[in-house]
């Protein structure tokens, strides 16, 4: 898993478009569905410009937005235009998001026919007044009918997301929420936190005064709460926010933005990084396709992060892992002692339970999750201290 | 010879010497009127702002009289401050007489008394000078009346006059001429002139001050510094106007400078005598002291990284300023930096500011200190003015501090507040004397760790602003001394730590617990903060740990803008110390470090 740069490629192919916006989302989608055909040829011709030598491809993932939008024909056509351009590996992973109440049976079937092997579906919630107050399209009855036809449809690799934290949920609803995810067998979860991204309707009103959010207390016994259910039914927690049935049903593509492997990525808004380079799309999808349409590449920025930006990322980034830091690939990477600069910390919140060192990694504890940001925010502290990363990497230029 | 005066102004803050140094200037037309900018004596920025004067400079006014003669009148300038008393004392040394001002509407001060005592002890000639005259509160027939009673001079010889709108500035000149005697000394004896002063400059080297009593000084002298024996070649003599001017020879009685490519301040000495190497004098001129710091104080840089900037600008401050001393210092908690000292608070205070305000870094300054004399078992004498080098209490005897003998003029009607005040600060009221009906003079033996530590304002706030304060340094008395630590999470922030009576530990530990309490951002655990003597604690806060929300998904998208953001709070870590496991921003040790408000 401390594959680096030598790991196989991912491609992330941005859809957005969706029904309806969600009244707690900030990706970016416009609901102007009949842009989809031009869209889906200008993606095809991004991927078709990308002139720079890539790795084998092993995953593929189609996200939004709503890609359950899009036609198979259309999937098909970029999963296409993928295996054309680059050299795709056998056994690639290629998942499509689902949005329950954008698909039916033939539809999914035309998908897995396109090739799309995994899906992953965006239930958020088995409770419709939560559904409601979070704007989504669907409601419980369909979340499940949704994920029975991908079932049906073929698909062996389902994932499906869960969102807590919703302004009135109860930690029992939350419990019930996950007992029902249980029971539908999924062989990926995904429980992320509701968080309010400034400027999306729900922060509007949560200033308002029109909701109120969850106290920091109970969102951290709602996290407790999903690691304890979704473990003692066998899940493993292998990221923060993600759980697996089994380790190769964890989701390969993601891992990727975890491990530092090279990701591409197709459509307005979607991030790149390669050869220690990231660089990202212009958001609109106008802008987009007229960029493309005059033969540019679609770039909104990049940046080239130095060794302490980086190793900055490989801590915050690691330490999401349950795997968490590799000690010596940290050390190789940015030629520096880790225990040198971060022993004293670290001792320091193992002491606390916070963080624990076991066969060469270094690891959040549950109790440690809880902090991820702080206890990142503490070891970067320890990266630009003494500048010790920086002059380092002038001794020993990689 | 018969034709200089030389004189200094003497007066309590405020009381108008620089306005009416200005305008005896303007009087003497050495400069345009035009040319003329305010208050020219004193050159520096927080010199001005303070309304102080701590570098004196002298000037050498041209004076025709009424008689129709022409006088040199040396006007030598005295820093306005107690932390610099002994400036004074060269300075006078350097005069015949003083003009004592004194503020129409304020009477007399505790300063005027300490200057007047300082004028009398030179066996100077004291005139009075009632200023401020002008003002609709001017009451001139109190202020006589004080001249009379509190300082016991003869009422009929003050001049009135308003330095701001130049009324009586004849007469003063006029009483210069004439009442004071002019200098004496034979200018075929062996050298002997005494340094009252000097400053840098960064082409010709140090600028030394002199007043010459005895012989008669020229370039190519070879000249010896009695304290040290340096020898110098004197490249130029002469007197200060608005410049320096060069003159072929400076004799007895004269006042200005010489220049002899000294590179440092230091080697000139305040109150040290010159004479000629060939030819030198047999005794030299009494009164020289090797100045002492009184108050110390360690400075480290806010941002490790300026510890050079740091260097660099005491090494130019300290040019200027003889009286500074540093040597490096270091701390666990703050990094390199220096442990100076200072002849006193004020002093602290603009050595400080100037390094803030001309050398643009941000400080942290331990909390100041006095020199305390700890005498061990076994009979040794340690003197300590760092607590870091406080030896173990198990090997120590007794400790003695400094005590100060403080002059306080007051109102009598504040009278018990500034008894309580110095009782409280453990100070023995030995003395007091009405001046006039309603005013007094308190003398207080007092420690001088007391007065360094906010005495100055809380007098201020008893009195309203009407008492005043003059102190000296006296002797040194057995006390309780101990160390107070403060220990966050268990350990010993070692620029916290400070040396205090014992009486005043719990009050100090307390104090500062209470500020790091409120500086220090709640962190991923519990932070205990301790204010403790060895192992005794004295006082305790506890900030409670940090709750954090579940981090939120992190996917391609969000990476670099998730970095960016531990990124943006790099600067303030810079400005964060570690002490131990916890974060300690700096603003916990200012706050800390800053006395009481
Ligand atoms: N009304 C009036 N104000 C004066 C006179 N002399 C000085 N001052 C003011 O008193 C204040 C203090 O004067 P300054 O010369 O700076 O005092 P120093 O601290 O003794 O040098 C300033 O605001 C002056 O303008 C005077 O004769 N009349
Ligand atoms: S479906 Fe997903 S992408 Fe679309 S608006 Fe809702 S949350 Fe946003």
């Amino acid at each position: 898993m401390c594959s680096l740069q030598t790991a196989d490629a991912g491609i992330y192919i941005h859809i957005p478009f969706c029904k309806r916006k969600c009244l707690y989302c900030d990706f970016y989608s416009v609901t102007d569905l009949d842009k989809r055909f031009s869209f889906v040829r200008s993606a095809q011709t991004e991927i078709n410009m990308i002139d720079f030598p890539m790795p084998t491809v092993d995953t593929i993932y189609l996200g939004g937005g709503t890609p359950s939008l899009l036609a198979p024909e259309d999937v098909s056509a970029l999963l296409d235009s993928v295996r054309r351009k680059f050299s795709v590996s056998n056994d690639p992973e290629i998942t499509i998001e689902v949005n329950p109440g954008t698909v039916n049976l033939d539809k999914l079937k035309g998908c897995r026919t396109a090739g799309v092997n995994r899906v992953n579906i965006g239930i958020q919630s088995f409770q419709d007044p939560y559904l409601k107050l979070l704007g989504r399209i669907h409601d419980a009855r369909e979340a499940i009918a949704c994920f029975d036809l991908a079932r049906e449809a073929g698909f062996e690799n389902i994932g499906i997301d869960l969102i807590y934290g919703i302004p009135g949920q109860t930690v029992r609803m939350w419990k019930a929420d996950l007992k029902t995810a249980i029971m539908l067998s999924p062989e990926h979860i995904s429980g992320y936190l509701l968080t309010y991204e400034a400027g999306v309707p729900l922060s509007l009103a949560l200033e308002k005064g029109n909701i109120i959010a969850l106290s920091e207390k109970k969102t951290v016994g709602f996290f407790e709460m999903i690691r304890r259910v979704l473990t003692d039914a066998g899940y493993i927690q292998y990221e923060i926010s993600n759980y697996a049935k089994s380790l190769p049903s964890r989701s390969r593509h993601n891992l990727k933005y975890w491990t530092f492997a090279p990701y591409i990525g197709i459509g307005p808004s979607a991030h790149s990084f390669i050869n220690n380079c990231r660089f990202w799309n212009v958001r609109s999808v106008d802008d987009y396709m007229t960029l493309i349409e005059s033969g540019k590449p679609p770039r909104a920025g990049s940046e080239r992060p130095d060794f302490r930006q980086q190793a900055t990322e490989a801590v915050f980034l690691s330490l999401r892992c349950a795997q968490g830091i590799c000690i010596n690939d940290f050390e190789k990477r940015f030629s520096v002692k880790f225990q040198q600069l971060f022993g004293r910390t670290i001792a320091l919140f193992e002491a606390e339970g916070y963080m624990i060192q076991t066969d060469g990694f270094c690891r959040l504890t549950c109790k440690g999750m809880r902090y991820l940001d702080s206890i990142a925010d503490r070891l970067v502290y320890d990266i630009y201290k003494e500048n010790q990363v920086d002059s380092a990497a002038a001794s020993n230029p990689t | 010879m018969i034709n200089i005066r030389n004189f200094s102004i003497i007066a309590h803050i405020d009381h108008g010497k620089s306005t009416l140094s200005d305008r005896l200037i303007q009087a003497t037309r050495i400069i345009a009127d035009r040319d003329f900018k305010d208050q020219i004596l004193d050159s520096m920025d927080i010199e001005r702002e303070r309304g102080i004067t701590i570098k004196s400079q002298t000037i050498c006014l041209p004076y025709t009289a009424q008689n129709g003669k022409l006088y040199y009148l040396n006007l030598i300038d005295t820093p306005g401050h107690v932390d610099f008393s002994y400036e004074v004392s060269r300075a006078l040394a350097s005069c015949e007489g003083a003009l004592l001002l004194i503020d129409a509407s304020q009477g007399v001060q505790a300063q005027t008394i300490a200057n007047l005592y300082q004028a009398v002890d030179h066996n100077l000639e004291i005139i009075p000078i009632i200023n401020k005259i002008d003002l609709p509160s001017a009451d001139v027939d109190m202020v006589r009346k004080q001249i009379s009673e509190d300082l016991g001079l003869d009422p009929s010889t003050a001049i009135l006059c308003s330095a701001k709108d130049g009324t009586g500035i004849d007469n003063v000149l006029e009483a210069i001429v004439n009442q004071l005697p002019p200098p004496k000394g034979d200018s075929e004896a062996p050298l002997k002139a005494l340094i009252f002063d000097s400053h840098y400059d960064s082409y010709r080297g140090t600028i030394v001050y002199i007043r010459v009593f005895e012989g008669k000084i020229q370039a190519g002298d070879e000249v010896v510094f009695v304290s040290n024996q340096s020898r110098h070649l004197v490249e130029e003599v002469g007197i200060f106007q608005i410049n320096r001017i060069p003159r072929p020879f400076l004799t007895s009685g004269s006042v200005g400078y010489i220049i002899a490519s000294i590179k440092t301040v230091s080697e000139t000495k305040c109150g040290d005598t010159v004479t000629l190497k060939n030819r030198p004098c047999k005794v030299p001129l009494s009164g020289f002291k090797e100045l002492k710091p009184v108050v110390f104080s360690s400075i480290y840089p806010v941002a490790s990284d300026d510890y050079p900037e740091l260097a660099i600008a005491l090494e130019k401050l300290k040019l200027n300023d003889a009286s500074l001393v540093y040597q490096k210092d270091s701390s666990v908690a703050l990094g390199f930096g220096f442990r100076c000292g200072f002849l006193g608070l004020l002093h602290l205070e603009i050595v400080q500011e100037r390094l803030e305000r001309e050398y643009d870094l941000s400080l942290i300054l331990t909390a100041p200190s006095v020199e305390y004399h700890v005498i061990m078992k076994d009979g040794s004498l340690i003197k300590i003015d760092n607590p870091a080098l406080y030896p173990d209490p198990m090997n120590i005897g007794t400790a003695k501090e400094p005590f100060i003998r403080a002059s306080i003029i007051t109102p009598d009607k504040y009278m018990g507040a500034i008894m309580s005040l110095c009782l409280e600060r453990r100070g023995i009221n030995t003395d007091y004397q009405y001046f006039s009906s309603n005013r007094m003079e308190m003398i207080f033996e007092i420690p001088l760790a007391e007065v360094i530590y906010d005495f100055y304002d809380k007098l201020k706030s008893v009195t309203q602003g009407y008492g005043s304060f003059d102190y000296e340094l006296t002797d040194y008395r057995e006390t309780e001394l101990v160390k107070v630590d403060i220990l966050v999470n268990g350990e010993r922030v070692d620029a916290l730590s400070q040396l205090v009576h014992k009486d005043r530990a719990v009050e100090r530990a307390k104090y500062a617990c209470e500020k790091l309490k409120d500086e220090i951002p709640r962190q991923m655990f519990k932070i205990a903060i301790q204010g403790a003597i060895g192992a005794k604690i004295i006082s305790r806060q506890t900030i409670s740990p940090f709750r954090k929300d579940v981090t939120a998904k992190c996917y391609g998208g969000d990476i670099t803008r998730k970095r960016k953001l531990l990124e943006k709070q790099k600067k303030g870590k810079k400005r964060m110390k570690m002490v131990g496991n916890v974060m300690i921003p700096q603003s916990a040790f200012l706050a800390v470090l800053k006395s009481k408000d």
